[in-house]
């Protein structure tokens, strides 16, 4: 190897791979939340496979066993919901864009942000490693209820594959805090002069609630893992009972409580689920704006609810218990707080609707997308209060009704949002200093948007009917169940009842995976081939359009501009001579004379 | 299709050096009121104190522990509201009866004089802390007449440090002597309890010692006085930090098992 | 968009219903359940109306021409707010009233009593026997293979006529009290005809009733991942006339040593 081999090696080590510049770390974690939603999808065509063709052998594989069944589940929804869910919007949108939208030029801890991006990306191989150790990747889902998740006797995957498992979420959580730690700091400390928080777009409010969110849960959720992993190695019993008996092993300890184990994991669990959406749900306020060509209806209401929804979602981690042996008067409580929240949510919908109302939007793909997701939010959304009622949930609880639920809501919305985020933020994505950003083909994203909308709704409706007929969760086999009676006793009957609408699902999930497919093609072509994006294509108003932000215009300009903000965002006008808009940093002198220009047009 | 308004300059704009790395570490007066964090045309005269001026990277690090910190008051809430779950849950024996088996694990001595030497730690760290930022020093280094803050803190710090390890020290004691008395982590539920809190806050103080050392190391090498400031600073609230929870560790431990 | 999501979606209500009733719920059988059953129901009506009219809004007002954006914040914003505020409460109210029936308070002391023990991966259910009473229960003494899953104690007076079955047998119309334990994991007690779930934790002793009303064998599942097995987890419940069920339990008890 020659020296200057070397140097252009270190540099490229420097500048793309251990880089602290804030757009190529949001990158690194785009492509780190591709690669994860990839894995994840595939995943779930297995698991959808088998369902409805238990007999079908994985190539390589042989046929899928109960404890493969398992081991995709809790892989499958650990992946999309820590390393997709919570890392593209949060950390990869939040990197790319969120010092832009601000008036910032980084984020105000580069190598922080750097080192967790890193510990995020250990985190994924650690737990995708887990596949590979003796027994397996772990069997006790994403939410790890003890004992099963304590003892190592409890079933395959649960003794190694359970440690890698924590280790994995546990890094991932110091690295979640870490990023978000820096997302707060950044918000309050970098905002360039002009910039109050009223003026905050709501993408940024919703990255900061989000942020305070990971800040008060992730920890808890490490303390639980500390303890979980004390139960499992150093002899503790903080969630193991007295006499708990597991294959054959009996444990004598203390009285620890596996309902601890539940209070504290969702008192993560349930913040981490507005964690995944409430980027999205800003986005898609901005979004629908921009192409409305209106203001975000209610803008300090919007503002309000997100911080609402924020803090009551701490409140109600009590609604995932309903029936895991919680005090039923405490059931009701957490049931009241969790109706409440459905109030903000609701106007946060109603926004939506009032800002679209009658505007003859312009249909980019960025903006089916976020239409997609207000109709994905409310129709997941609207189960929710269902399920929130503790007498109902006794039916509905661990159903296919609640997956349905947050696949909608969360899954499918959250997807929503981040194609919104991709189309409408590809230009910032793809510009270098060397070349302007590029646009996705919209022909090709309209295609893409269509199918996967037709795919997500074909999808996941019917599984409410499966819900409601009774199809549990976490059930590797409907039919051959070996009960007693197999699918002759009431419950194997119950069980294939619902294999024709099952059949069904599972066609639509294959094709929803592989609408994905036309993604794809888009994102590679235009990678390379796409069209060449004007400063601001879309005639945003928000900073992270300012051309200083811009690599490619920040390098060819002469001279580095101030950035100041001069007003809130989405300030579209009607004016004679036809719609107007002004972005944040146009300063009010310019106005001033345009507005005077477009009333005198021709002065004496 | 809307029409854009494209601006016509009325002002020439102000031209800047991108990396103006300044923040009145010497080759400036401490005052300077150009420096800037990430954000760009800032008007410090309009903003208010603590957002301008060379103090603005301190307080940026100074938010970004205190955020951290109170993530880890929650890991600690945690912890402490596993552990009165725990007190107060029994089981049924064999013969039906409701048993409770918490057996408080009485403490060593000796944490209350480790407890006094922590606090103690805290107010040196704090002298130290405050030494970082006496003006008439601050005006010396900036003069060049030496490094007078290092001189002023360096001592006070080391204290600081000298007083963490015999805290640390001390706890090993305590564990030793609990195992004496036979009573390890695993022994009983409030023997868990007693080590993992212990033991966790003891992790967090060595980080914090890590953190005293890395100040102690700065304060030598870096000539940058705001970068000393911000070692010195962010160490101290840090280890301050710790000792207040501590207190509440110790009390919970001493007086609520 | 409205249409193509609710095209498919009518489709497969025609499939569901061909078996099972418009909302394809199996059928109820027990007393709870009415109520319950049309509570849900109701909720799921609203939902749907919900879902179309919020639908036909978007699609509206997206396909009609541009007009002067909204103003009247009141009008879109704080009135449906509160229409909906109040359409939830009267739900929130009405499923709390049934809750607190089902929920609130203990059962009938008349009640007939049953243990219900889940355990890799199987149901067992205890009958008190003669004497009413459940014996004591050992992990030391648990022995699947020789007939003794519960680790029942023989040689205790209120165990030995104990009768532990791998089949719920209920009568009709009589109040039956459920204590549910579980022997390893948490595992979920289902019975989707009785509307009836609940987790058995391990050290937890959890009471739960209801009434069958009408006679039939009916599906028991497992609805908490509990381990690979999981999907196997399940048992009958046979419900029985109540002179049926007075002559299973005596041939029971017969049977019995
Ligand atoms: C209208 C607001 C909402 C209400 C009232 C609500 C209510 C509920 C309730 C009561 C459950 C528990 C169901 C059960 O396990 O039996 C649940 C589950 C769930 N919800 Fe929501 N929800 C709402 C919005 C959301 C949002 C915005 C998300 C995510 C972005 C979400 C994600 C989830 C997830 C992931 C679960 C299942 C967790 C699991 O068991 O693995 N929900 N929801
Ligand atoms: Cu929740
Ligand atoms: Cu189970």
């Amino acid at each position: 190897m020659s020296p200057a081999d070397a140097t252009r090696q270190q540099s490229f080590f420097r500048s793309r791979l251990f880089t602290t510049d804030h757009r190529v770390i949001g990158v690194q974690y785009l492509v780190l939340a591709l690669v994860a939603v990839a894995i994840g999808t595939v995943l779930s065509l297995l698991m959808r496979i088998h369902l409805v063709w238990p007999d079908w052998p994985l190539p390589l594989h042989g046929p899928i066993l109960p404890e493969d069944y398992l081991a995709l589940v809790t892989i499958h929804g650990t992946i999309m919901l820590f390393f997709v869910l919570t890392t593209a919007p949060q950390a990869g949108f939040g990197n790319l864009i969120l010092p832009a939208q601000i008036g910032s030029r980084g984020m105000a801890f580069p190598f922080l942000n750097a080192a967790s991006f890193w510990m995020t990306a250990v985190a994924l191989l650690t737990l995708l490693s887990s596949t590979f150790v003796p027994g397996g990747a772990a069997i006790s889902g994403w939410t790890a209820y003890p004992p099963l998740s304590a003892i190592a006797s409890a079933g395959p995957g649960q003794a190694m594959g359970m440690d890698l498992w924590l280790a994995s979420i546990a890094l991932f959580a110091v690295a979640s805090t870490a990023s978000s730690i820096n997302i707060l700091t950044t918000i309050i400390r970098n905002r360039c002069h002009g910039m109050t928080w009223e003026r905050l777009p709501l993408t940024v409010w919703g990255w900061f609630t989000a942020a305070l969110l990971s800040v008060i849960a992730f920890s808890v959720l490490l303390a639980a893992i500390l303890l979980l992993f004390c139960d499992r190695h150093a002899g503790t019993s903080f969630f193991l009972p007295t006499g708990d008996l597991v294959n054959g092993v009996l444990h004598r300890g203390g009285d620890g409580s596996p309902l601890l184990w539940l209070h504290l994991f969702w008192f993560f669990g349930h913040p981490e689920v507005y964690i995944a959406i409430l980027p999205g749900m800003g986005l898609t306020s901005m979004v629908l704006a921009n192409f409305s060509h209106r203001r975000v209806f209610a803008y300090r209401t919007m503002i309000a609810t997100t911080l609402l929804i924020g803090f009551l979602g701490i409140l109600l981690w009590g609604h995932h218990m309903f029936v895991a042996g919680l005090n039923p008067f405490a059931s009701s409580a957490f049931s009241v707080s969790t109706m409440a929240i459905a109030l903000p949510a609701a106007a946060k919908v109603l926004s939506w609707l009032a800002t679209t109302w009658r505007s003859s939007p312009t249909y980019t793909t960025a903006m089916l997308f976020a239409l997609g997701f207000v109709s994905l939010f409310i129709t997941g959304g609207l189960t929710g209060p269902i399920l929130a009622q503790p007498i109902l949930d006794e039916y509905l609880h661990n159903t296919f009704f609640v997956v349905a639920h947050f696949h909608l809501i969360m899954a499918m919305a959250g997807i929503f949002g981040l194609y919104a985020a991709t189309y409408y933020w590809f230009p910032l994505l793809t510009a270098t200093r060397s070349h302007p950003g590029r646009l996705l083909s919209e022909p090709l994203g309209r295609w893409h948007f269509w199918l996967t909308l037709v795919g997500a709704y074909a999808t996941f409706l019917p599984m409410h009917f499966t819900g409601l007929a009774g199809e549990p969760r976490h059930y590797a086999q409907l039919t051959g169940v070996p009960g007693a009676g197999g699918a002759l006793s009431p419950a194997g009957a119950l069980l294939s009842h619902t294999l024709p609408l099952n059949l069904h699902i599972t066609y639509a999930a294959i094709f929803l995976a592989c609408a994905q497919i036309v993604f794809l093609f888009n994102l590679i072509r235009s990678l390379r081939r796409g069209v060449v994006a004007p400063p601001n294509p879309w005639q945003a108003t928000t900073l992270e359009w300012h051309p200083a932000f811009n690599p490619f215009l920040a390098a060819t300009a002469s001279h580095i501009q101030v950035i100041a903000v001069h007003r809130a965002p989405c300030h579209y006008q009607s004016s004679p001579s036809g719609e107007t808009f002004l972005p944040q940093w146009e300063p009010d002198i310019v106005v001033q004379a345009a507005l005077e220009s477009a009333i005198n047009p021709k002065p004496e | 299709m809307p029409a854009t308004i494209t601006p016509n300059k009325t002002e020439p704009e102000r031209k800047r050096r991108l990396e103006d790395h300044d923040n009145g570490s010497g080759r400036r007066p401490p005052t300077d009121k150009r420096t800037g964090g990430g954000g760009d045309g800032d008007n410090w005269n309009e903003r208010s104190r603590g957002h301008r001026g060379p103090y603005e990277r301190l307080h940026r690090y100074r938010m970004g522990i205190f955020f951290a910190l109170a993530s880890d008051l929650m890991f600690f809430v945690a912890i402490v509201s596993t552990f009165f779950v725990n007190q107060s849950t029994g089981h049924f024996d064999a013969y039906n009866h409701y048993v409770n088996e918490w057996l408080p694990t009485a403490i060593p001595p000796i944490l209350w004089l480790n407890t006094a030497i922590l606090l103690l730690s805290s107010v040196t760290m704090e002298i130290a802390r405050r030494n970082m930022f006496r003006e008439t020093d601050v005006m010396d280094e900036w003069l060049g007449l030496g490094k007078p803050i290092t001189r002023r803190a360096l001592p006070w710090l080391s204290a600081t440090i000298v007083l963490g390890m015999l805290f640390l020290a001390g706890q090993w004691v305590a564990w030793r002597q609990l195992a004496i008395q036979q009573i390890f982590f695993r022994t009983n539920q409030s023997s868990h309890f007693f080590y993992l809190i212990t033991g966790t806050h003891a992790l967090h103080l060595f980080l914090g010692i890590g953190a005293l050392l890395a100040a102690f190391t700065g304060l030598y090498v870096s000539r940058q006085l705001e970068t000393r400031q911000i070692l010195v600073d962010g160490a101290a609230w840090y280890w301050h930090a710790m000792g207040i929870l501590w207190l509440f560790l110790f009390g919970l431990l001493a007086f609520f098992q | 968009m409205i249409l193509t999501s609710t095209l498919p979606l009518v489709a497969r209500l025609h499939v569901v219903a061909a078996f099972l009733g418009p909302w394809g719920l199996p059928p109820n059988a027990s007393e709870h359940g009415l109520a319950l059953d049309h509570h849900l129901l109701l909720n799921l009506w609203i939902a749907l109306g919900l879902l179309v009219l919020i639908h036909v809004i978007l699609g509206v007002g997206l396909l009609g021409g541009r007009r002067a954006e909204p103003a009247d914040l009141w009008r879109v914003e704080y009135l449906p707010l509160a229409a909906l505020a109040i359409l939830f409460a009267f739900l929130t109210v009405k499923a709390e009233r049934l809750w607190a029936a089902a929920r609130y308070t203990g059962a009938d002391p008349a009640a007939l009593q049953v243990e219900v023990t889940g355990e890799q991966f199987a149901w067992y259910f205890r009958y008190p026997g003669p004497d009413a009473t459940f014996g004591p229960t050992r992990a030391q003494l648990v022995a699947p293979g020789e007939g003794n899953p519960l680790g029942v104690d023989p040689a205790d007076a209120h165990g030995a006529d104990d009768e532990v079955t791998s089949e719920l047998v209920l009568p009709a119309g009589r109040e039956v009290d459920l204590r549910l334990k579980a022997q390893d994991v948490i595992h979920g007690f289902s019975v989707p005809a009785m509307r009836l779930k609940q987790n058995a934790v391990p050290g937890q002793t959890i009471h739960i009733h209801f009434t069958p009303t009408t006679p039939g064998t009916y599906a028991i599942l497992c609805t908490q991942l509990c381990g690979l097995g999981h999907y196997r987890m399940n048992a009958t419940l046979r419900v029985l006339p109540p002179d049926e069920f007075a002559s299973w339990l005596a041939s029971k008890r017969r049977a019995a040593p």
